[in-house]
């Protein structure tokens, strides 16, 4: 046998226990390329549409400002208040498509939650009120207040208060209907197309979450803080540093695929060493959990802070659809990305070794494939799937901003998917994760917006009752 | 610069205070479920949302008094744990928790809703349903009372002495239960269940009975912190309370009568002085610790816990009184 370099599968002392039926060096080409097709090449697609629309958002006139729904300067108060007085807050409502909003309440509710003031918008959109104290205050929009066709993106804002400044709160109103008319089979056409859209982004999330359980048995509730982490790494490349936010969310990928990869190394392959239990593992998993959330609230403070590039952009018709150039992008990326994936199972070497490993562990071991090598590269995958998923779910649908408990949240409805697929299969996982999103969507038709979650955790437990091992899963792996 | 005593006070203030009741009694309720059977509930504050809630809204919007209010609560609790455990607790330990942290979650997110804020006063919270908690009490409510050189407010203590009797009757009915029969099973179905289903016990019974048992505690502690406060805020019932009650249990010893509670006092005495030492060394002009802004010092109690609890369960899963061969560590 000739001498090879060491790839992620396989080193030289089990290489001689192995059927050797696959050259090395045609491995080696083989990950390498998967991996450009599974992270990079959707990037350059979706480089190329998004890309796209900044000319024709540039030649708009008049030029958009970053922030839609506001007015910069705010009016100075009369006079200047005492603390007794308590500290005036103000703002201006103003829809996507510049129409000021009237008659809109605005609620603000003080550290424990009791409401402390709440006022309505007047015909110039423009809300003032006072709060009693300086201090951090949450405003919220009544959504039931907000007249009909108008889309609230982001109806809750938390503000440190202090004197001596003029505290101005800003909300955030949907996107600019195209002139689609709002027929019933438009609307549902808009709606399915949505809740494609969300699945696909929870799909490429939850990929990870499932191949990590597949490959290792665990059940990693500190997924939802790669994908914050994830999208505050591109958040902090492309505000702080000034990266174009297609460059900052390769970088960030990469750097996604690193921590991943560093978590593996210098946690769970010790454990593992350690023969520490799955439900020891899990609560470790939690822990982590907690710690690393809190300490990108520390790093990134409690708001929803927007990036960049892209915030503001118009529906585009196509005929029987209208939608943004972000939300396209979204779509043809995740798609590029999950098809990506599924070659790389398929096909490539490293891929069949993460089917083996999934299947049947000391099996896989036993024929040569170097096991802990694999769950590397599968956590480096997890970890880079986990960033981009991050991008594109506070892109897409938290209205271009990041905050710091969105991969929480999401990290639900991933486990929701994931569970309705079959825990541990990949293919099981995207389909499951597509009804999920789909489902989140249209049950936002009925209920309120703001429970609208609620649909993809309920058929959570619907699906344990009817068909626990999943809609693609085995019943052997459920217990 | 550090008042020390004023820290150890606080402390011990915090030790035996509301806080270290309420994570007492969801921790006796975990105990039950993860120390003694294996159950791996991470939405116990989901059953004392329900148990507050169900007593609050009795009482406020159908007027029943307290005492059928709690009851109200009490079986929410038993009603929350049959509907999640008929589906998951035929299959493997993980899947429980997977649902029992989105049905929190689910609870939460419903009760903090707009569409709700009729009924369960959603962001605004819930108030007006506990003044007859306060009215048997012996002591003033406004006045301060000196207890072994710590001050309490009179409401404060009332609410005290009544969460420890809570917390002592508990204790008594967890010791009687698992050396009765049935906690002996309760413990070889953790150890091999399917070894107790070949002895001919109903593994799936017995599990819904733990399940049940151990919610109920959790419903019970909802109930007694929200007696304390007097109102209920929809967002103090997050994920991350229910991993601080297993820290609490897990720094006392899982499958231990008094490990739950003694993990909690201890529990809380830490935060609380971790709390108020980062608060003083943060504050003012000169602060002892620059790097830190006195506005985190909230998070990082959130993030100490993490830490501390994932050191505890690779270092010491036994916790300080637990023993080792008794922790579940391992799914089936």
């Amino acid at each position: 046998m000739r001498p090879r370099p060491p790839g992620l599968v396989g080193n030289s002392k089990d290489a001689a226990a192995r059927s050797d039926d696959l050259a090395s060096g045609w491995f080696h080409l083989s990950v390498v390329r998967a991996l450009v097709v599974a992270l990079v090449g959707p990037l350059i697609v979706g480089a190329v549409l998004l890309g796209a629309a900044v000319p024709a958002l540039a030649s708009q006139p008049p030029p958009t400002p970053p922030t839609p729904s506001q007015s910069p300067l705010p009016q100075p108060p009369s006079e200047q208040p005492s603390p007794e007085q308590g500290l005036p807050v103000s703002g201006t409502l103003r829809n996507a498509d510049g129409r000021l909003l009237a008659g809109v309440q605005v609620q603000v509710f003080d550290s424990t939650g009791q409401q402390v003031a709440s006022t309505t918008s007047n015909t110039s959109g423009r809300w003032e009120l006072v709060v009693p104290r300086p201090g951090r205050y949450t405003f919220r929009i009544d959504p039931r207040s907000v007249p009909r066709g108008v889309n609230v993106l982001q109806g809750e804002v938390v503000r440190d208060v202090v004197p001596g400044t003029l505290p101005l709160v800003v909300f955030r109103f949907g996107e600019q209907r195209g002139g689609l008319q709002t027929t019933a089979s438009a609307e549902a056409v808009r709606v399915l197309v949505d809740g494609i859209r969300f699945g696909l982004v929870i799909g490429i999330t939850g990929i990870g979450l499932s191949l990590i359980f597949g490959t290792t048995g665990l059940t990693n509730f500190a997924h939802g803080e790669l994908v914050t982490i994830g999208a505050v790494v591109a958040w902090t490349l492309n505000v702080t540093a000034g990266l174009q936010l297609i460059w900052a969310t390769v970088l960030a990928v990469i750097v996604g695929a690193a921590l991943g990869a560093v978590t593996d190394l210098a946690i769970w392959r010790p454990m593992r060493r350690r023969r520490a239990g799955l439900i020891a593992q899990l609560v470790i998993s939690i822990g982590l959990a907690l710690a690393l959330r809190y300490l990108v609230l520390i790093y990134f403070g409690g708001r929803s802070e927007s990036f960049a590039d892209y915030t503001n952009q118009v529906e585009r018709n196509y005929g029987f659809i209208s939608i943004t150039d972000k939300d396209l992008a979204t779509i043809v990326i995740s798609l590029a990305v999950l098809i990506g994936i599924a070659l790389l199972l398929q096909r490539t070497r490293i891929g069949k070794a993460m089917r083996a490993v999934a299947d049947n562990r000391d099996l896989a071991a036993s024929s040569g494939i170097n096991v802990e090598r694999v769950v590397l590269f599968v956590w480096a995958l997890a970890g880079a799937l986990a960033t981009l998923g991050g991008v594109l779910f506070g892109l897409s649908e938290l209205g271009g901003t990041v905050q710091y408990e969105m991969g929480f949240s999401l990290l639900l409805l991933m486990f929701a998917g994931v569970i309705l697929g079959g825990l541990g299969t990949a293919y099981g996982a995207l389909v499951g994760c597509l009804v999920v999103g789909v489902l989140v969507q249209v049950s936002a038709q009925f209920i309120p917006v703001d429970l609208k979650y609620l649909g993809g955790l309920a058929v959570l437990i619907v699906i344990l009752v009817i068909r626990p091992q999943g809609l693609l899963g085995s019943r052997a792996r459920i217990g | 610069m550090i008042d020390i005593s004023t820290l150890l006070a606080n402390g011990v203030a915090a030790a035996v205070g509301p806080s270290t009741i309420f994570f007492a009694l969801l921790a006796i309720g975990l105990n039950i479920q993860f120390g003694y059977a294996g159950l791996l509930n991470f939405g116990q504050i989901g059953f004392a949302l329900v148990g507050a809630y169900g007593m609050g809204i009795a009482v406020v919007h159908f007027g029943l008094p307290l005492w059928s209010g709690v009851l109200v609560g009490v079986l929410a609790g038993v009603v929350l744990a049959l509907l999640l455990g008929i589906p998951t607790l035929r299959l493997r330990a993980d899947y429980l928790a997977i649902v029992t942290i989105a049905a929190a979650e689910i609870l939460r997110l419903i009760t903090r809703s707009t569409s709700m804020t009729n009924f369960s006063g959603g962001t605004q919270g819930l108030t007006g349903y506990g003044q007859a908690f306060r009215q048997p009490s012996p002591f003033d409510n406004g006045r301060f009372y000196n207890v072994f050189g710590v001050r309490f407010l009179g409401q404060d203590l009332w609410s005290i002495c009544v969460g420890w009797a809570v917390v002592g009757l508990s204790l008594i009915l967890v010791f009687l239960l698992v050396r009765s029969p049935w906690g002996r099973v309760l413990k070889a179905i953790r150890e091999d269940e399917d070894a107790a289903r070949a002895l001919g016990k109903n593994v799936f019974v017995y599990k819904m009975q733990a399940l049940v048992l151990g919610g109920v505690f959790g419903a019970i502690g909802g109930i007694i912190f929200a007696l304390t406060t007097q109102s209920l805020t929809p967002d103090f019932y997050s994920p991350p309370q229910t991993f601080f009650a297993y820290a609490a249990l897990i720094i006392g010893g899982a499958a231990r009568v008094f490990g739950p509670v003694i993990g909690s006092m201890i529990f809380w005495f830490v935060l609380s002085i971790t709390d108020n030492f980062l608060r003083q060394a943060t504050a003012g002009s000169n602060p002892l610790i620059s790097f830190i802004d006195n506005q985190d010092v909230g998070a990082i109690r959130f993030i100490l816990v993490g830490v501390g609890l994932a050191l505890l369960m690779v270092f010491r899963p036994q916790g300080i009184f637990g023993n080792r061969s008794e922790v579940l560590l391992d799914a089936r």
